[in-house]
């Protein structure tokens, strides 16, 4: 894209269009894939042709973020202002306090906003509020911070009607669609730590008082495998895809709730002849492992607070963890008798 | 579709004697917790609170206090093992006001 003359120089200008490049990008970032340094460069850019009166909007180096909203602003003429984030979205940012007064000030500063344009105001997402102290970026730099919608796909709305921010685009929702999105990221996560899981399910499995015999393994490690891998996909991609519909307010609590379904489920069908140690161990484990991943989804969701999760935890952790301890030695005395 | 955590669990408190009632704390909530009534911020609903702890830091007067983090149980437990050691921290949790 071309340059745009300011009185303090030339600035960079960029597309609202995404090249099959961004969309690539997009899709390994969301898969967890490509999580680090997604990053564009800081400062001041051009959409359109914007001039001394065209609004000022504010975003973070993540290209994630700064993709999705240049995607949204075909046609107009604005400023974009990124701030350094060190490539992390602006929920996250402003938690941290990168996305935050001090690098809003200064980057204000730094790009000579008051000369660029005539107004004094700044245009910032919703989400950024945690970070930035409006009051105090008006005191350091004169200019005054709006905050913009949370979705950036409302802000066309939003730039149209006078910057009012409707109450309905105000509030974070959360539907299936984004929950869905969020949970390739969290089993690409699980798979490191599953893979020594199942190892080591496959290695008790053939432990006897013999010794480590492969053909045990190979036939007995069937049931615990197949109880952590269920377990593993109720806790991080059912639970989540179904949260509003189960009963209970605690993560770890909905997620024990599909654990003993598919519990059940597993014990009345491929586990009928199980032997008795291996349906109890079924019972202490699938809950607990699905409860684990479910209380780990709390982080991706949009509604739980920090003393929230802590309280969750005193109470999950514990009990998830002697689950788990007397489960796996159900198995073992199983395996060994 | 309503989502709802824990109840009787957040940290947030607003001192209603020094609300100017600009109004900034209502527009920063993405959770719609508080709201103006005469001219002064209350709490709507207090367990529809997530800590963010943009109002706090958006009040111009400090009326706000909330001890502000992230609901994330992975983080938790990476705090857990931090705060192991480094010995005890506890006084370190700054109040955001
Ligand atoms: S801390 Fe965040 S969620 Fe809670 S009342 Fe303040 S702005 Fe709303
Ligand atoms: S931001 Fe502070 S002063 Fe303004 S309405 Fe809210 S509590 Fe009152």
């Amino acid at each position: 894209m071309g340059w745009i003359e300011t009185p303090v120089g030339r600035v960079a200008g960029v597309s609202t269009k995404w090249t099959p490049r961004d969309k690539l990008g997009q899709t390994l970032v969301r898969m967890g894939i490509k999580r680090m340094r997604y990053t564009v460069a800081t400062g001041l850019y051009a959409i359109g042709e914007p001039d001394f009166d065209s609004p000022v909007l504010v975003t973070a180096n993540y290209k994630l973020s700064f993709d999705l909203l240049r995607r949204e602003l075909a046609g107009r003429n604005l400023w974009l202002l990124v701030l350094e984030t060190f490539g992390i979205n602006v929920w996250c940012a402003a938690g941290k306090g990168t996305f935050g007064t001090s690098e809003l000030v200064n980057r204000i500063r730094k790009v000579q906003l008051a000369t660029v344009v005539k107004h004094r105001n700044v245009i910032l997402p919703q989400l950024g509020a945690p970070g930035v102290a409006a009051h105090e970026v008006k005191k350091a730099t004169g200019f005054r911070v709006r905050y913009g919608p949370v979705r950036a796909q409302d802000l066309p709305g939003y730039l149209d009607n006078g910057m009012k921010v409707s109450e309905e685009s105000r509030r974070v929702r959360f539907p299936l669609r984004d929950r869905l999105v969020l949970t390739p990221v969290e089993l690409v996560q699980a798979w490191k730590p599953s893979l020594v899981i199942l190892l080591l399910l496959f290695v008790l499995s053939g432990l006897s008082r013999q010794g480590f015999d492969l053909h045990a393994a190979v036939s007995r490690s069937f049931a615990p495998i197949l109880i952590y891998l269920g377990a593993l996909l109720t806790g991080s991609l059912i639970t989540p895809a179904f949260l509003p519909w189960i009963p209970g307010k605690a993560f770890s609590l909905k997620g024990t709730q599909l654990g003993l379904l598919w519990a059940l489920f597993v014990s009345f069908t491929v586990a009928s002849d199980w032997s008795g140690a291996n349906l109890v161990a079924l019972f202490l484990l699938a809950p607990a492992v699905a409860a684990y991943f479910a209380m780990n989804f709390t982080g991706c969701s949009t509604f739980t607070s920090l003393s929230g999760v802590k309280k969750e935890m005193r109470i999950a952790v514990p009990v998830i963890i002697l689950s788990i301890v007397s489960g796996g030695i159900v198995l073992l005395v199983g395996s060994l008798s | 579709m309503e989502f709802r955590y824990l109840e009787n669990v957040v940290t947030l408190e607003l001192d209603g004697d020094r609300c100017t009632g600009c109004g900034m704390c209502t527009q920063v909530c993405v959770q719609a917790v508080l709201a103006l009534n005469d001219g002064v911020a209350y709490i709507v609903d207090r367990d529809g609170c997530m800590e963010c702890g943009a109002c706090a830091m958006n009040c111009p007067v400090a009326a706000l206090m909330v001890r502000p983090g992230v609901g994330c149980a992975w983080a938790v437990f990476t705090d857990w093992f931090k705060k192991k050691n480094v010995s005890s921290q506890e006084g370190s949790e700054n109040i955001r006001s």
